[in-house]
């Protein structure tokens, strides 16, 4: 491709060739493999692995539904349909790389290491759920949609002073691809060739509006172009897909290659958040029905049984952990002491100035 | 000691950090090769290399989000926002994400990081590259804010900034940078943060204001001096949050009297805390109600009638005038 050409309005190699991209994938929806070639370097261990930590998070995924309901979560954003995109991506990492999640990555922090209790803790509106322990290497979620490429692109630019082989991901849905934040993020990337995944979980929907609505572009892989980053599609409801794309853009980040964009292709069952839309209002049932077909657990369970590595006695203790570990997280979280205001007052800043202290006694009295 | 301007004080007391911690950085927009578009940071970038002092593309949301994400990793980012008004673009990153980083994370992660912006009138700059806009700042918890008036407090209050483990925005008066010299210490030394200045001992009446109305108003605390003979006060107030209400009511308790003059637009502005604070600590102290001089709640005008615009002595002796009088 040439260089643009700023003054020669008639020449017309400033257009930039825009090629469709198909996304990768591993597994046909059926289980079988349709591109060994792409097949990730997994164990049986791994490959079973991933399967639980799918099966725990889909289980984990419907009592926080129930929790929800009853009063007992506060906000919660169902991630039920994304396991592959989610599960996948963290389990491609080091336990040193560092991930800046949005407000629905609850899985990718906790599988990191954060205590499902503290991530509970978040839901209900505790700050001790952003209280992140020293050895995992994670944020708290973020509201903003698209701030957290920033803060990924600003880690990066850490490890890469520092001269550390470690990456930053991010994630955010196919809406968050239209902010500002966003386009800024993989710009800085671009031009400081720092060692960041941006991950884009395209669900078809933000909130409501449908992609369509949302860009004219192609993809929005193709959004990586104009910042002079990899960009890849990938089947997000394909985790073996999702585990080589996510491998090979940490690859290409440790070895001093730059960041990658990777739009994962997935659907999330369930509403936007527990608190209010109603996806039959935005969708069809013939469409959520279709992407039923593709249910990442479905598929990878297909693959492992057909390998004779899963069986329903497996999945069924797994969905029984998950269970009991929901309840006895769930039940460490109502339990947690309360905030206070004077605590609240206290975290503004490291020393609380004097007009502060003034506030606090108020409530002390 | 030196006599420096105080875009001279502020290049040193960056310089002091650099060389004292290799974890503080400066990044913005023009700040590499050439210092700046007001050389603030000139020759810096040729003394601590490019790892250190480097340009970023032109983009301020993202050079706030540069700040935050390196902060998370031990680092103390010093980023200037080349204008005031172009802190808009950031202020999700300086408001919402450095500010709250504390609090979000219940004390786990911090955000030391300056934010630097030149701001203030009188100098018939462009649109929005003045505009005080400190109140927006000062209304965000979480987030401090500085506004030296003079070189030696410029360099102490600067060092104290990056030091400092929780974000502060650092406001350069555009009016003072080059327009006098002063004697500033060589090496380091810190103002405190949070201390205000009494920058002129009074009896009658107490003026207090800061950045470069602290300029202004003892140049009318002179005038009224001469033609009326009260014994004006001046306090500088140099840190907008935390503010300083102790030399303030020190202040009232003594003169009974005062008023205060900003530059910002009237409304809800440091003036109307400053005087709320007076009213809830020192109200049986006063002997007239506390006025406020300072610009209609218009936008700040184009430069043709800026001068009309900004408080000048004459609106602040008429301001005293009036308390005195009252």
């Amino acid at each position: 491709m040439s260089k643009p050409s700023v003054a020669g309005v008639q020449d017309k190699s400033y257009v930039v060739a825009v090629q469709e991209v198909k996304p990768l994938s591993v597994l046909g929806t059926d289980g079988t493999v349709v591109n060994p070639d792409e097949m990730p370097k997994l164990s049986d261990e791994q490959l079973k692995e991933l399967m639980r930590r799918m099966v725990f998070t889909r289980t984990w995924d419907q009592r926080a539904v129930n929790l929800t309901r009853q009063g007992r979560l506060g906000f919660y954003a169902p991630v039920s349909g994304q396991e592959a995109t989610m599960v996948g991506s963290e389990f491609a990492l080091n336990k040193d790389d560092f991930i800046c999640p949005g407000y629905r990555d609850m899985p990718q922090i906790v599988w990191h290491g954060l205590p499902m209790y503290q991530a509970f803790l978040y839901s209900r509106g505790h700050q001790h759920g952003g209280q992140i322990p020293d050895d995992v290497h994670v944020l708290m979620p973020q509201i903003i949609i698209g701030a957290q490429y920033l803060h990924a692109m600003g880690v990066a630019m850490a490890f890469k002073k520092k001269g550390e082989k470690r990456v930053s991901i991010t994630y955010t849905g196919d809406g968050g691809s239209s902010e500002g934040d966003f386009y800024e993020a993989l710009n800085f990337a671009g031009a400081f060739k720092l060692p960041s995944i941006f991950m884009v979980q395209n669900n078809g929907y933000a909130i409501t509006t449908p992609f369509a609505k949302q860009t004219a572009a192609m993809s929005v892989a193709h959004k990586a172009v104009a910042a002079g980053i990899t960009g890849v599609q990938v089947d997000g409801m394909d985790v073996l897909a999702v585990v080589k794309a996510v491998q090979d853009a940490a690859e290409r980040g440790r070895n001093g290659e730059g960041a990658t964009l990777i739009e994962a292709l997935t659907y999330r069952f369930l509403p936007h958040s527990m608190s209010g839309d109603d996806p039959s209002k935005y969708r069809t049932k013939e469409e959520t029905a279709e992407w039923e077909q593709k249910d990442p657990l479905n598929r990878f369970r297909t693959f492992l049984v057909n390998k004779g590595l899963w069986s329903e006695a497996e999945e069924a203790a797994v969905v029984e952990d998950a269970k009991n570990t929901v309840a006895e997280q769930i039940k460490k979280a109502e339990t947690t002491e309360k905030m206070t205001i004077p605590g609240l007052i206290d975290s503004m800043f490291e020393t609380t100035p004097q007009h502060l202290e003034e506030q606090k006694a108020d409530y002390l009295a | 000691m030196a006599q420096m301007t105080m875009i001279q004080a502020i290049k040193d007391a960056m310089r002091v950090e650099l060389q004292r911690d290799p974890n503080v950085v400066i990044f913005g927009e023009d700040v590499g090769k050439v210092g700046g578009v007001f050389r603030a940071t000139e020759g810096l970038q040729a003394e601590f290399g490019e790892e250190r002092v480097y340009d970023t593309p032109l983009a301020e949301a993202a050079i706030g989000g540069m700040a935050v994400g390196m902060a998370t990793q031990g680092f103390r980012p010093i980023m200037e926002i080349q204008f005031v008004g172009f802190i808009y673009e950031a202020f999700d990153q300086i408001a919402v994400q450095a500010a709250r980083m504390r609090y979000r994370s219940g004390g786990k992660y911090q955000a030391p990081i300056t934010i630097r912006t030149p701001f203030g009138g009188g100098v018939k700059a462009a649109e929005l590259h003045t505009d005080p806009l400190e109140g927006l700042l000062v209304q965000t918890p979480g987030i401090k804010v500085v506004v030296p008036s003079n070189p030696y407090d410029a360099k102490g209050l600067l060092i104290s900034a990056i030091r400092d483990n929780d974000p502060v925005f650092f406001m350069e008066h555009l009016n003072l940078y080059r327009s006098f010299r002063a004697e500033v210490p060589e090496g380091e030394y810190t103002v405190p943060i949070g201390k205000a200045n009494v920058v002129r001992e009074g009896s009658d009446v107490t003026i207090i204001t800061y950045g470069a109305m602290v300029h202004t108003s003892l140049k009318a605390a002179e005038e009224i001096e001469k033609t009326r003979g009260v014994k004006v006060e001046v306090i500088d107030l140099r840190t907008l949050m935390p503010l300083d209400t102790d030399t303030i009511v020190e202040s009232i308790k003594k003169t009974n009297r005062a008023i205060v003059v900003q530059e910002a637009q009237k409304t809800s502005g440091i003036a109307a805390e400053v005087i709320a604070q007076i009213n809830e600590k020192a109200i049986l102290h006063l002997e007239a109600p506390v006025l406020r001089v300072a610009p209609p709640d218009t936008v700040y005008p184009f430069a043709q009638i800026e001068d009309q615009w900004l408080p000048n002595a004459a609106k602040i002796v008429a301001g005293l005038n009036k308390v005195l009088d009252f």
